[in-house]
């Protein structure tokens, strides 16, 4: 039986959006038992991806919705959990649901979760309310700002939390405003620092018994990124400025156009071995002779001319060509990749990154991928999201131990909403 | 947390914060460098702009909470002083370009003989196998492959490279992350094994959201030319993204999703109790409309009453009334302005961190989390070269004399 790093590890995953999953999924790729709180009174905003596909609610026998095809529409949702997650709704505001989580609790061994500050303290699950269930409980708790300080309890959302780690300044042409990398991009590299803890801390239970809450707030873990930054002003004053694609420390660094519509290449020239063997690609034409380019200093300084110069050259040739030329030289250059190359860059097929995977409402695509990191003894587990309330009854009579009569009460009462 | 642990951190730039991360969770982390200390510590900016390999903040930065040690590996003493040290650690990070350890004679295969629990995690720009695997992996050419550049800018300009180059920090946290699984594997099975970091795929994991969603539903690309537009029924305009304020820039969310309906509303009001008409704003349908219920002539009114609300307004004031009637907007903000956010400030976030030699304290980003029953943060600042040959050799039984003759040797 293949041993996998998270056996017997029971993980209750109540998060919402990006940040939560993208954490707690590293759990779950590696043998977490997962299960997934929500609930369709107030689904996960990530499930509203293309709104009006997927058909009305399919209503049961008892009168209750038991199913909400329209919030299976969502291929973002895909992206978010493509791992297998076992699924229970329950409509915390009422006692009888907060009964039920509270004994996933007590089955769990770690909690996730990304409420505004306040919202588990409310429901009366605070850390120290779960550790009275569980003492060795692990709880994460994720958000934008920190549960502290004059900003807790603002909700937080990838874009404007992005704004306050730094990362939305670090882009952008001279003489005008910044440009973002991407308009949510700490959503996706503040949990790699989250990861890391909860996987540590998961380490640190089974060697001590010992549990732990930890507090992340996506901000304070964004700005560790940004460090080289923050001590280039606390010491020296200094603010960064935005370049384009210029580099102080190579030349020619930028993107050249190629042949096709909108089709670049990225390539970077650091010393004198490239810069000879970027010559000789491009078939030591009489301009890589001139004394301006011959040192670095010269290249940067030239930067403009020279740029248009290779410009007129890369424009005779595809991204890929002109990326297979110079890596065979051992200049670094890249196709400046769009989706469509993505799809079929053969590095990605190699390791098969993008996985088809069939979703009951979307069909088969190939969204789903594991991590960024292969381990050579055990392989990510990746599938297509699972149902929201998929497996209410399952989780309720099999592993909380329900009786039918238990389970059937609770529904109608509305638990399950 | 990760007390138990003593990591040997053999990365250059490509994977100085992996160490780094598990060194403020407590890692015995030992980085080692050629003798002359990494290459790497040529990287501005500088303490004070001197160019000095003892003064580069960069350096300070990612090696924080490590020991350090010079060590020759290309040599054959170097490399059996390495495997003394092996035997005594339980992960080794490299980053080195794909095959060369293997080519010391320093491969997975080697360790795990003399040490069978020990995790190798490798740090490359596309990967230890495969067709790229050779390639020359400067960020800049895996941040092209990864999608992110694509995106990047507008229609006016060529794609573009942010000017503060990270792509290889967000790959270096993904080996840190793939490290920890690997230790939690050691746990169930006994043994170590090999963790292949990827950073073309750690940063096209960071931006899948919006390049395969488009592409995998509806075979659209989604490009650069569609970044700061709104598209109404009747054509497209300007829509930016961020917004110009008195003193900077602010982000707004003003997304046409039921959830963030009330932060909308709010920001209307904001907008008409501050004694203007806020037009168009007021009359949208926030839980079924988009722009393209709309005519450019709307899109280009709403922008220009946005636009104006801002531009009389400082990034601090947007703030404070942001938080005050929950709207969905903050600032763009610098390390000037970070340090002295109260968010920040009151949460004790800026750490002083000692640097004897400098004769002061240097602020420094603090804790990414923090914990309840352990402690998270910069434990030291970064080693000098060489710093700790003394106590590590030590260890491993070396004296004053020995480590005397293996500098004179060049092996450290």
């Amino acid at each position: 039986m293949d041993k996998k790093p998270f056996d017997g590890i029971k993980f209750l995953d109540f998060t919402w959006a990006g940040v939560g999953p993208f954490t707690g999924n590293f759990l779950t790729y590696y043998g977490a038992m997962t299960i997934r709180v929500e609930t369709a009174t107030r689904p996960d905003p990530i499930r509203f991806g293309m709104p009006g596909r997927g058909g009305a609610a399919v209503i049961n026998e008892e009168g209750r919705i038991s199913r909400h095809p329209e919030l299976e529409y969502g291929p973002t949702y895909s992206i978010t959990h493509p791992v297998y997650k076992y699924d229970i709704t329950l409509n915390l505001k009422l006692p009888k649901a907060i009964e039920v989580f509270k004994s996933l609790v007590a089955w769990a061994d770690v909690i996730v979760e990304n409420f505004t500050t306040g919202v588990m303290e409310r429901l009366g699950l605070g850390y120290e309310e779960l550790k009275k269930i569980k003492p060795s409980i692990i709880m994460y708790r994720t958000n934008g700002y920190g549960h502290t300080g004059p900003m807790a309890g603002q909700p937080g959302l990838g874009m404007t939390v992005t704004a306050l780690t730094g990362m939305h300044g670090i882009a952008g042409w001279p003489g005008q405003p910044p440009t973002p990398v991407s308009s949510f991009y700490t959503d996706h590299l503040a949990p790699l620092f989250g990861g890391l803890t909860l996987i540590s801390a998961i380490d640190y239970m089974r060697r001590t018994g010992k549990g732990q809450c930890i507090d992340h707030s996506q901000v304070e873990a964004g700005i560790n990124y940004m460090a080289p930054l923050v001590l280039d002003y606390t010491v020296n004053g200094r603010e960064l400025a935005l370049t384009g694609n210029r580099s102080s420390i190579a030349a020619p660094h930028g993107a050249y156009p190629c042949r096709g519509d909108d089709r670049w290449v990225a390539i970077g020239v650091y010393n004198d071995q490239e810069w000879a063997a970027f010559c000789d690609v491009v078939g030591n034409p009489a301009w890589t002779g001139e004394g301006k380019y011959a040192t670095l200093a010269g290249r940067i300084e030239n930067s403009d001319e020279l740029d248009k110069l290779v410009g007129e050259w890369t424009v005779s040739f595809t991204p890929e060509q002109v990326m297979a030329m110079m890596q065979d030289a051992g200049v670094a250059a890249g196709v400046v990749a769009n989706a469509r190359d993505q799809e079929e860059d053969p590095q990605f097929r190699y390791y098969d990154f993008f996985r088809e995977r069939e979703h009951p409402y979307m069909g088969k695509h190939n969204f789903y991928h594991p991590p960024g990191f292969r381990l050579s003894e055990v392989d990510a587990e990746v599938s297509a999201p699972t149902l929201l309330g998929e497996h209410t009854e399952y989780i309720c009579r099999d592993i909380l131990g329900m009786t039918e009569h238990e389970f059937n009460e609770l529904r109608k009462a509305g638990v399950f909403d | 947390m990760l007390g138990c642990y003593r990591v040997l951190d053999l990365t250059n730039e490509k994977g100085f914060l992996c160490g780094k991360a598990l060194g403020d969770l407590g890692a015995d982390v030992i980085k080692i460098e050629p003798p002359g200390g990494e290459p790497a510590r040529n990287t501005g900016p500088f303490y004070h702009d001197i160019p000095n390999p003892e003064k580069s903040l960069y350096w300070f930065a990612f090696n924080a909470s490590k020991r350090g040690i010079t060590l020759d590996i290309e040599t054959a003493d170097g490399r059996e002083i390495f495997l003394k040290l092996v035997k005594t650690a339980d992960v080794v990070i490299e980053s080195y370009p794909p095959g060369y350890m293997d080519d010391l004679g320093l491969g997975y295969d080697i360790l795990s003989e003399i040490n069978p629990g020990i995790i190798l995690t490798s740090v490359s720009g596309f990967g230890q196998e495969g067709p790229y695997r050779d390639y020359n992996d400067r960020d800049i050419a895996v941040w092209a492959m990864s999608g992110f550049m694509y995106l990047m800018g507008d229609a006016d300009h060529p794609p573009l490279v942010p000017s503060y180059t990270h792509g290889h920090l967000v790959g270096a946290m993904n080996a840190a992350v793939g490290t920890a699984v690997a230790l939690c594997h050691r746990q169930v099975t006994g043994h170590g094994q090999k963790v292949d970091a990827i950073t073309h795929q750690a940063l096209c994991f960071a931006i899948s959201i919006a390049t395969k969603v488009p592409w995998g539903m509806n075979r659209t690309i989604p490009t650069r030319r569609d970044n700061n537009r709104a598209r109404a029924k009747d054509g497209e305009t300007y829509f930016p993204f961020f917004w110009e304020c008195k003193d900077g820039y602010v982000v707004l969310t003003l997304m046409f999703n039921p959830t963030y309906e009330s932060s909308n509303r709010a920001f209307v009001e904001w907008i008409r109790s501050s004694g203007t008409d806020p037009g168009v704003l007021g009359r949208i349908n926030w839980q079924g409309d988009s722009w393209m219920n709309y005519t450019v002539k709307d899109v280009d009114e709403a922008r220009e009453i946005i636009s104006a609300f801002f531009k009389s307004r400082t990034k601090i004031e947007l703030n404070d009334g942001a938080l005050e009637r929950r709207i969905q907007l903050n600032p763009l903000l610098s390390p000037k302005d970070q340090l002295v956010f109260r968010q920040l400030v009151e949460r004790d976030y800026w750490i002083e961190v000692e640097h004897p030699e400098l004769n002061e304290k240097i602020t420094y980003p603090g804790a990414f989390v923090k914990l309840s029953d352990a402690r998270c943060g910069i434990r030291c600042r970064a080693p000098l070269i060489g710093e700790h040959n003394g106590e590590v050799y030590g260890e491993l039984g070396f004296t004053a004399q020995d480590l005397l003759l293996m500098k004179q040797r060049r092996i450290i």
